[in-house]
């Protein structure tokens, strides 16, 4: 230790009181030490530095002192209140830090204990197919069409081609309306005269599809369900083939089943398209080595397809010499199912909440 | 349609694998539907003699029969059946035979008696129906030990059972699907018999035996009778029989089974009458009268002519028959019957089909009458029966009215069209080489690069160039079509309101409420139940009375589901619906055709908030957020009575001045109703016009760089002035430096007058280019209070 106040000698030079220097200081530093809260540390900071402190006497005393006295003084004043001001400022910082500590250590909180309560809610399992499907057809350039759920026999039969009494025309099936003259109005079975309008008012080229509603008199059981959901879609241009619809139906359902599907198509019959065809694809459980979803077959029947019938397209106005196109529909309440796992469709309308939270 | 290969094999011979041939079926058209193995089950079932029989001691029911199975000493077993004589041959399974259903053959006691096999009744071997006794082989049958098998000459067989399509008349026979499969697989195909002539084109409607006349040509283009004289009615040979059984038909006798056979082998259907029983020995092919009744076989009087129905009659004019369709009683083959007249006729498709309709009648035939059947083959088909029946003889020539017969004509085909549509690159070689096989006879026509080609009388479907096409796609095989992709000249896209619609959805869905998809159509009462009032559209004969009115609001399904989950101890759920209404326009409704009126149909929006997230300020919330997250502008709401909802409960929605709908609280009455406790938040509102509503301005909003003041004014306003108003008037007088508005707090209680509530606002001032000044914030505060206490008769509270 060689500082100037611990020089007794100079103390006493510089008069009275300024020899107790020595002691403010070594007191105040064990005074500081022994804050042990950030409180007690500004009490502390008052009583050693503040107005009435026993330096701020010895401040005020210099001005008494003789001129060298009083510079002596002065410095050595100056010194230890410089010397408290930093212990104080340490000390603070180390109280507070402590404090932060105590403090943090105290809001200790089990974020298991909050609850699992997520207000959060679930688009219909419908719905997410249909948008998914939407996607893959606006992304191959297809706009998406709407129609009436609830519609004339000529759009619905007539302009496919399926005439009054047309074997054709599952009847049983149809839910006519007791609306206008009898069997003329009808709740739509299938998305088709959303075609028809399309193409009553639309100028080819014409790339569309038609998600929408459609209803089937039917006893509901596992797999059928009286109201469901259908998708077709429509592609009148000049040169459209039969390759051009299987190269669709291939592009689309590895687009929404994944690369590793195929599909193939079948002749079948519907009067609006011909040639008609039917197409599977592999099947998404076992691959296409059979299992039960595919009956053993290894395939999966998906819908209809072909090329427009040139009937229907004259009836629509549009010229089949000038003309062609293909159409293909296929229920996606189904494609739920099967992606899902669904034992039973009739859940998809019960809207029970612990279903419809799953998705 | 079932279909035995061994059956297929007498037209074609087809030697792939079972499966491997079911694929080709496939690949035509002719959905392999299943695949059933018949005639096993047979091994260790030999021809036995019954050597002895013998009473058991106390047993009324059973007996012990001594069967010589060709092992040697006779074998004992204990059988049940008494429709056997010593002697009898009999189909007996050996011990170690599994008879058809998995069924073992042990060793077995029977009152203390041993029983070493079973004599089998036919049933039991699959071979037939009849269980009421064992089966009794003739006496001439092969000696004991014989396989059964090879005594009754069966074959272990694969019946295919074929989906057959609405434009494939020829394949609803089994040489139709022999002639097409052959074709593919390129092996020669015959028809069986031969196709006798008829001779002359000229009609002969009378030849001594019976008489035909056709007045209704159009209906019937063809008809014909045969007359067999001097025939026995019995039973048929019993391959024949197995062939019916294993199509899934049931012998009756050798003439009706003739029939029926030829129906399933070349797809003409017949009709064989006892001639002795007809008046007047004849047939008169007519139209019905208004109001006829004819008893058909199944002994049902069915009234006709409502519509074009045709008729077949007795030369008095009596119908005896619906043509096409069902024969009548009347004349009916019975044991006594000697004389047959068998018609085979062509009748109208779409007649026929429209009568089947009409009547709610179809059979074997009609369903393949309204197909169209090959007038042309009609010839064969009666040749094959006259052969079939194996008794009698033809007596006289064929009575044969074809007046209503039209020529067809080649149908112009023309390569590139075949091309351009099926995406390949066919020649016309090629073309008629796919087509010959299947009886189209093509011819290169003047014009080069195109064919006439004439369609066999077997496809009567096949009017148009396409149709033509579609068989020619179907013989070249789908499969061997190159792939490709059409590229769309547009950028696809959802519309806006598609768009908006997704943002809806997933608006409500961030806001914690789950979708239900509920049925359009819902039962009688629901809608009433809900409230709902309205002229409602109902279904002609619905399969379900649940769904058999259009909806005219979505609180039934909503409130269904709300119960239904409710049910199932969750009550506490919110879901929202987007889907469809139906009402009755006014004016003129339902004509025909294009210009038919629909119903009005509108897209709605509805939410329905139950259990502790219900409540009418809970749906008030819901529809801020809606709001918000598609920027509406100018949104209102004023009190108002809506059927359904709670009085008091419940607002208007006007966007723009334009009303969308509902938001507030469900009639508690109408829960209650519906099962639903609590109260029950609503929004319904028209999707279209919540979509079609003007947005927020897109421009941006520039922000101050200015600190802004904040006060609080509490005012006390009459109950019956909405805090809507007082808000406008607030907002109006706050002016431009109004910049946010709060309304934290509404009090009602003993501190206030009854009526009157207080409403606390906090009031954010702030200018674009300056520090407001006290005196600023002041002069617009005291603006705001005068306005508001002028407005609205209330007064800021102290």
């Amino acid at each position: 230790m060689n500082q100037p106040g611990d020089d007794p000698q100079r103390a006493e030079e510089a008069g009275s009181g300024y020899d107790r220097l020595a002691d403010v200081r070594r007191a105040g530093l064990d005074q500081i030490a022994q804050a042990a809260t950030v409180d007690e540390l500004r009490a502390v900071e008052a009583e050693l530095l503040g107005r009435s402190s026993s330096l701020a006497e010895l401040q005020k005393g210099l001005g008494s002192l003789a001129p060298e006295a009083r510079r002596e003084a002065g410095r050595a004043v100056n010194e230890a209140r410089v010397e408290l001001a930093a212990a104080l400022a340490e000390q603070r910082a180390r109280l507070v830090e402590a404090e932060r500590a105590t403090q943090l250590r105290s809001e200790r909180l089990d974020l298991t204990e909050v609850p699992y309560e997520p207000r959060r809610g679930h688009l219909h399992l419908v719905t997410q197919t249909r948008d998914e499907l939407e996607d893959v057809f606006v992304g191959m350039g297809y706009t998406v069409a709407e129609g009436p759920e609830v519609e004339t026999d000529w759009h619905n039969f007539q302009a496919l081609n399926i005439p009054v009494a047309h074997p054709a025309r599952s009847t049983q099936d149809t839910l006519f309306l007791a609306y206008g003259e009898p069997e003329s109005v009808l709740i739509r079975t299938h998305t088709s005269p959303v075609q028809v309008r399309v193409m009553q008012t639309q100028a080819p080229p014409i790339y569309s599809i038609m998600p929408g509603r459609v209803y089937r008199k039917d006893t509901p059981d596992a797999r059928h369900v009286p109201t469901f959901h259908q998708l077709e879609g429509l592609v009148i241009d000049r040169g459209i083939s039969f390759a051009d619809l299987a190269g669709t139906i291939e592009v689309f359902t590895k687009a929404y089943f994944g690369p590793d599907v195929t599909s193939r198509l079948r002749p079948a019959y519907f009067p609006f398209t011909e040639p008609s065809a039917e197409y599977e694809i592999s099947c998404v459980i076992c691959g296409g080595t059979g299992c039960r979803t595919c009956s053993g077959t290894g395939w999966i029947e998906l819908g209809g397809c072909g090329m427009v019938h040139p009937n229907v397209l004259t009836m629509c106005g549009i010229d089949p010499e000038e003309w062609s196109g293909f159409a293909f529909g296929f229920g996606f309440d189904r494609l739920a199912q099967m992606r899902h796992a669904i034992s039973d469709m009739r859940v998809l309308y019960d809207n029970d909440i612990r279903f419809v939270s799953q998705f | 349609m079932r279909v035995p290969l061994s059956w297929l094999r007498d037209y074609a011979p087809f030697d792939l694998e079972p499966t491997e041939l079911g694929r080709v079926f496939d690949d035509l058209g002719m959905v392999v539907e299943g695949v059933e193995h018949v005639g096993g089950g047979l091994d260790h079932v030999v021809v036995g003699r019954v050597v002895e029989i013998e009473l058991i001691p106390k047993a009324a029911k059973i007996r012990k029969v001594l069967v010589d199975d060709g092992t040697g000493d006779p074998v004992q077993v204990v059988c049940g059946a008494w429709n056997f004589e010593e002697g009898a041959k009999v189909a007996f399974a050996q011990v170690g035979a599994v008879l058809p259903g998995d069924f073992r053959i042990g060793v077995r006691k029977a009152m203390g008696v041993e029983s070493r096999g079973m004599i089998c009744s036919a049933k039991e071997l699959d071979l037939g129906e009849d269980a009421s006794g064992i089966m009794v082989l003739s006496a001439d049958a092969p000696s004991p030990g014989t396989p059964l098998r090879e005594a009754l000459g069966i074959e272990s067989d694969v019946v295919y059972d074929l989906a057959i399509e609405g434009n494939r008349p020829d394949a609803n026979c089994i040489t139709g699907v022999a002639r097409d499969a052959a074709a593919r697989l390129g092996l020669p195909f015959a028809l069986p018999g031969a196709a006798v002539a008829t001779g002359a084109a000229d009609s002969v409607s009378e030849n001594g035996l019976a008489s035909i006349r056709v007045d209704a040509p159009r209906l019937c283009p063809r008809f014909t009778a045969t007359v067999l004289t001097g025939v026995t009615v019995g039973e048929s040979p019993a391959w024949l029989q197995h062939r019916l059984r294993l199509a899934g038909m049931r012998p009756i006798n050798n003439v009706v089974d003739a029939s029926n056979y030829v129906m399933l082998e070349l797809g003409q259907p017949t009709h064989p009458y006892d001639l002795a029983k007809l008046a007047g020995r004849g047939l008169v092919v007519r139209g019905a009268e208004v109001g006829e009744v004819v008893r058909t076989l199944d002994g049902v009087d069915r009234r006709v002519g409502d519509g074009e129905d045709c008729l077949i009659c007795d030369a008095t004019g009596e119908p005896v028959g619906v043509a096409g369709i069902m024969g009548g009683a009347s004349s009916e083959i019975d044991s006594d019957t000697t004389e047959v007249l068998l018609e085979a006729a062509a009748f109208d498709p779409m007649a026929i089909a429209r009568t089947s309709k009409r009547l709610g009648l179809r059979s074997e035939a009609s369903a393949r009458f309204e197909k169209g059947t090959d007038p042309s083959g009609i010839d064969r088909s009666v040749a094959r029966f006259c052969e079939l029946v194996g008794t009698g003889q033809i007596s006289g020539p064929m009575l044969d009215d074809r007046s209503g017969l039209q020529p067809r004509q080649p149908i112009t085909v023309r390569v590139a069209r075949v091309n351009s549509l099926l995406g390949t690159g066919l020649d016309g070689a090629t073309i008629a080489g796919y087509l010959e096989p299947i009886g189209f006879v093509s011819h290169q026509a003047d014009t080069a690069g195109v064919l006439d080609v004439l369609p066999p009388s077997f496809r009567p479907d096949v009017e148009l160039e396409i149709n033509v096409i579609e068989e020619v796609a179907r013989h070249h095989g789908y499969a061997k079509i190159v792939r490709r992709v059409p590229r769309s000249p547009e950028a696809g896209r959802l519309t806006t309101f598609q768009r908006e619609r997704r943002l809806v959805r997933q608006i409500l869905v961030g806001a914690g409420v789950d979708e239900a998809l509920t049925p359009s159509l819902v039962g009688p009462g629901d809608l009433e139940r809900a409230g709902q009032h309205d002229s409602v559209i109902r279904a002609e004969s619905p399969m379900i009375q649940e769904e058999s009115i259009l909806r005219t609001s979505m609180l039934p399904g909503l409130l269904r589901t709300l119960a239904f989950n409710a049910a199932r101890r969750t009550a506490d759920v919110a879901f929202f619906e987007i889907g469809k209404v139906f009402h009755v326009p006014s004016g003129d409704v339902g004509r025909q055709g294009l210009d038919a009126t629909l119903p009005d149909e509108h897209e709605r929006l509805a939410a329905a908030l139950g259990g502790s997230r219900g409540g009418a300020p809970a749906a008030k919330r819901l529809w801020d957020t809606l709001v918000e997250g598609l920027r509406l502008a100018n949104v209102t709401l004023e009190a108002t009575e809506s059927p359904g909802l709670h009085p008091g409960r419940t607002a208007r929605i006007h966007l723009s001045g334009v009303p969308v709908g509902q938001v507030g609280e469900v009639d508690p009455s109408v829960s209650e109703a519906w099962g639903v406790e609590g109260r029950v938040g609503w929004i319904e509102v028209d999707l279209l016009g919540l979509v079609a509503a003007p947005r927020r301005s897109m421009e941006e909003q520039p922000l101050s760089r200015f600190p802004s003041s904040d006060i609080d004014l509490a005012f006390l306003v009459p109950d019956a002035v909405p805090a809507a108003e007082v808000e406008a008037s607030v907002r109006k007088a706050g002016g431009d430096l109004l910049v946010d508005l709060r309304l934290f707090d509404v009090y009602r209680g003993e501190r206030l007058q009854p009526g009157v509530r207080s409403l606390a606002y906090r009031l954010r001032f702030c200018a674009l280019d300056r520090t407001l000044t006290d005196a600023d914030v002041a002069a617009a505060r005291s603006s705001v209070i005068s306005s508001v206490e002028q407005a609205h008769g209330a007064a800021l509270r102290g």
